[in-house]
C-alpha cells in the first residue's frame, strides 16, 4: 500500500511541453481517476508514475520514497494497459505468474498466489488456456489478474475498459470497484469516459492541455466545478452556458439578465463584480423544469424520449440552444413553445476568466 | 449461376495448380538430374543428356560414383567442416544480431539511430571489397586455443566463423520484426520487474520464431555456400569446407559422375536443415499466434 505524490511534475518532448507542472496528492488506498479530453496528457502522466517515461522536472514520490529515477520494477506498481498486453506465448497461468517467475519465487508460493488471483477474478477454469483462446473481457481479466498477483502498492490503469463493448464495460466497472474495496489498494485510473470517472473515483483529477483544472470528489466536481472547463466536461448532457449581464449587485444577491433570458436574481454575494459586467451563466439540463414564470422561453426543435427522461432541445429567441432534461413522461412535441426555469441556487456564474463565482 | 461459378472455381484451381506445378518442375529438375547422374558411369551420363533418360534411373545404375568420390576426397570431413562452421555461425549470428536489434529497438540510448544507420550502410559493401583487408587482419590476430596463445587465424574454424557473426542484414531483419511487436508487451514485462535480459529471453525471443527461421535460412545458405573466403584463408585439408572441396573433382580428368555424387551428398545437410526449420517455423506460429 502506498500514497502517490506529484509535486510540480513536468514533461516535455524537446520544445513541446506536454505536462506543465502538475501537483496531485493521492492518499493510500484511494481510487483516483484522471479524466480529460484526448491528448491532454493523461497517459503520459500515468506512464511517468509507472516509470515508462522520464520525468522532465518536479518530484514524484510513491510511499515515502522519491522515485523520479527508479526503474519501473523498483516502484512497487502494477499496470494494466488498454491493449491488455498479456503475453501471447504463455498460458493464462504463466501470464499471471510472470512477475513471480521473474523474481524467482518458489513454486508453491506462485501456485498459491495465482490460485488466489484466479479465484478473485473467477477464472480458475481458464488457467491453462492461451490468450488467443480468450474473449476480450477474459483477456482484460488476465491483465488485471497479473497486476494483483504481486500485491503492488499502487495499481495503474490506462483506459482498461475502452476496448470492451458497452455491456461488458458496465460489468467490469463494477468488478473494478469491488476489487478496489476488497484489496484496499491505491489505484490510479485513466479514462476519458466521465461515467467511469464518476462511478469509480474517490477523487477525480480533471486535466486539460497538461494542467490540472480541478481535483475533487465526483459530486464536488459536479456541483461545484471550479471553472467553465470542468463545468462543461463533467455531467451529461453538458451544462448549458448563457452569456448574461449584471444589472445590480448587493451583499447577498446578483441580478442578471440576458438577450434571451428574463431577469433573475441569484443568491450570490458577487464579491468583486459590478453592474454592467458580462458573465456566463451555467445551468445543468437536469435542473430545468417547465414553469410559467421561468427565465427561458423557446421553441422545441428536438425531443428524445429515453423512458426515464426526456431530452429537449430548445431554441431561444436569439438563436441559442438549450438542452433541457425533463421527466420521462413529459408530453412535448417539436414546434411547441416551452418556458423553463431553474432553482436560483442551482445556477453557476463564471467570470470573464472562466472561473466560477463562489460566495 | 451457381453452376457457372463452380466451373469458374474449378478452372481457376486447375490453372493455379498447372502454373505451380510447372514452377516446381523448373526448380526440381536440376536436382533430379544431379541425383540420377550420380548413379551412372560417365559415358552413359553424357550420352543420356541428349534425351529424357537424363532424368530417369535407367541403364547401368550403381553407387560406384559415391565410393569413388570418397576415395578421391575426404568427403565426410568436408561436410563435417561445413556443418560445424555453418552451424556455429548461424547460432552465434542469431544470438548476437537479435540482441543488437533488441538494443536498437527497445532500449533508448544516445546515438542509436546513427549506429543503426552505419550498420545498415554496410549492406551495400560487397564482400569482395573487404576480403583482402580482412585477410590481412585475420592473418595477424591472436587466438587463445587449446595450444595456448597463437597468432594468425589462417587454417582454422574461427577464421571461417568470426568475421560473419555480426551481419547487417540479419540485424535489419530483426529490427524490422521487433518494431512490429506491440510495445506495451515489453512495457508490461518491464513493469512486472523483468530486466532487459529477461525481456529479451522470456518475451521477445519466444515471439520471434518467424524471423528466427527466416534469418537462419538466409544465413545458412550464405555460410554453407562459402567459397571465396575459405579459398583465401584455408589451405589445409583439415579445415576445408564443401564448396572448396569441389576442386578435387575437377583436377586431372573431369569425373562427372563423381561430381554429381559429391553434390548429391552435400545437398543432404541443406535439405535436413530446411525440413527441421519448416517444422520449427510452423510450431512457433501455432504456439504464439503471432503471424510473421
Ligand atoms: N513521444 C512523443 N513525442 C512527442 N509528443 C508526444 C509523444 N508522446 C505523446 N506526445 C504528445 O503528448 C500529448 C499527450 O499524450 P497522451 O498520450 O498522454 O494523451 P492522453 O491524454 O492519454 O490522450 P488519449 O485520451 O487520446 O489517450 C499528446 O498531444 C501527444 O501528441
Ligand atoms: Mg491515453
Amino acid at each position: 500500500m502506498a500514497s502517490v505524490s506529484l509535486k510540480n511534475v513536468r514533461k516535455n518532448y524537446g520544445a513541446a511541453d506536454i505536462i506543465k507542472g502538475v501537483d496531485i496528492e493521492i492518499a493510500d488506498g484511494e481510487f483516483c481517476v484522471f479524466v480529460g479530453p484526448s491528448g491532454c496528457g493523461k497517459s503520459t502522466l500515468l506512464r511517468m508514475i509507472a516509470g515508462l517515461e522520464d520525468i522532465s522536472g518536479g518530484t514524484l514520490s510513491i510511499g515515502d520514497r522519491v522515485v523520479n529515477d527508479l526503474p519501473p520494477k523498483d516502484r512497487s506498481i502494477a499496470m494494466v494497459f488498454q491493449s491488455y498486453a498479456i503475453f501471447p506465448h504463455m498460458t493464462v497461468r504463466e501470464n499471471l505468474a510472470f512477475g513471480l517467475t521473474i523474481a524467482n519465487a518458489p513454486k508453491a508460493e506462485k501456485d498459491a498466489k495465482v490460485a488466489e488471483a484466479a479465484r478473485i477474478l473467477q477464472m480458475e477454469h481458464l488457467l491453462e488456456r492461451r490468450p488467443s483462446q480468450l474473449s476480450g473481457g477474459q483477456r482484460q481479466r488476465v491483465a488485471i489478474g497479473r497486476a494483483i498477483v504481486r500485491k503492488p502498492g499502487v495499481f495503474l490503469f490506462d483506459e482498461p475498459l475502452s476496448n470492451l463493448d458497452a455491456a461488458l464495460r458496465v460489468d467490469m466497472r463494477m468488478e473494478l470497484a469491488k476489487l478496489h474495496s476488497d484489496l484496499g489498494a491505491t489505484m490510479v485510473y485513466v479514462t476519458h469516459d466521465q461515467v467511469e470517472a464518476m462511478t469509480l473515483a474517490d477523487k477525480i483529477v480533471v486535466l486539460s492541455a497538461g494542467t490540472v483544472q480541478q481535483v475533487g470528489s465526483p459530486l464536488e466536481l459536479y456541483h461545484r466545478p471550479a471553472n467553465l472547463f470542468v463545468a462543461g466536461f463533467i455531467g451529461s448532457p453538458k451544462m448549458n452556458f448563457v452569456e448574461v449581464t449584471i444589472d445590480a449587485v448587493d451583499a447577498s444577491a446578483i441580478r442578471i439578465s440576458g438577450p434571451a433570458m428574463k431577469a433573475q436574481t441569484l443568491p450570490l454575494t458577487g464579491a468583486g463584480q459590478k453592474a454592467g459586467d458580462i458573465l456566463t451563466l451555467g445551468v445543468r439540463p437536469h435542473d430545468f423544469k417547465p414553469m410559467d414564470d421561468g427565465a427561458f422561453t423557446g421553441k422545441v426543435t428536438l425531443v428524445e424520449h429515453l423512458g426515464n427522461e426526456t431530452i429537449v432541445n430548445l431554441a431561444l429567441v436569439n438563436g441559442q440552444h438549450l438542452i433541457v432534461a425533463l421527466d420521462g413522461d413529459t408530453a412535448c412535441t417539436v414546434g411547441e413553445t416551452l418556458t423553463v426555469g431553474h432553482p436560483p441556487e442551482k445556477a453557476a456564474l463564471f467570470d470573464q476568466a472562466g472561473n466560477r463565482i463562489t460566495g | 449461376m451457381a453452376q457457372l461459378s463452380a466451373d469458374n472455381h474449378g478452372l481457376r484451381l486447375a490453372v493455379r495448380y498447372t502454373v505451380l506445378g510447372l514452377i516446381a518442375l523448373i526448380f526440381v529438375f536440376p536436382l533430379v538430374f544431379m541425383l540420377m547422374s550420380s548413379l551412372k558411369p560417365d559415358a552413359q551420363l553424357l550420352s543420356d543428356t541428349r534425351s529424357l533418360r537424363a532424368f530417369l534411373p535407367v541403364g547401368d545404375i550403381s553407387l560406384d560414383n559415391y565410393f569413388d568420390a570418397f576415395r578421391r576426397a575426404p568427403v565426410g570431413l568436408f561436410i563435417f567442416n561445413s556443418v560445424i562452421v555453418t552451424g556455429v555461425t548461424v547460432a552465434l549470428t542469431l544470438f548476437i544480431c537479435s540482441a543488437a536489434a533488441f538494443a536498437f529497438v527497445f532500449i533508448d540510448w544516445r546515438g542509436r539511430d546513427l549506429v543503426l544507420t552505419l550498420i545498415l550502410a554496410t549492406l551495400i559493401v560487397p564482400f569482395e571489397t573487404i576480403a583482402i583487408p580482412l585477410l590481412l587482419i585475420a592473418s595477424k590476430l591472436p587466438w587463445l586455443g587449446l595450444d595456448g596463445l597463437t597468432y594468425g587465424w589462417l587454417n582454422s574454424y574461427q577464421v571461417q566463423i568470426v568475421p560473419f557473426i555480426a551481419d547487417g542484414l540479419t540485424i535489419f531483419l530483426f529490427v524490422q520484426y521487433f518494431k512490429d511487436l506491440p510495445g506495451e508487451l515489453i512495457e508490461a514485462a518491464r513493469v512486472e520487474g523483468a530486466s532487459w535480459w529477461q525481456v529479451y529471453r522470456r518475451v521477445v525471443m519466444p515471439l520471434a520464431g518467424p524471423v528466427l527461421a527466416t534469418a537462419a535460412i538466409l544465413k545458412f545458405l550464405v555460410m554453407y555456400n562459402q567459397y571465396l573466403w575459405p579459398l583465401m584463408v584455408v589451405q589445409e585439408e583439415r579445415y576445408r569446407p564443401v564448396m572448396v572441396g569441389l576442386q578435387y573433382f575437377f583436377q586431372l580428368n573431369r569425373a562427372w559422375g563423381e561430381i554429381m555424387a559429391y553434390l548429391s551428398l552435400i545437398t543432404v545437410p541443406v535439405l535436413a536443415f530446411y525440413l527441421f526449420l519448416q517444422r520449427a517455423f510452423i510450431a512457433s506460429i501455432a504456439s504464439t499466434g503471432v503471424k510473421g
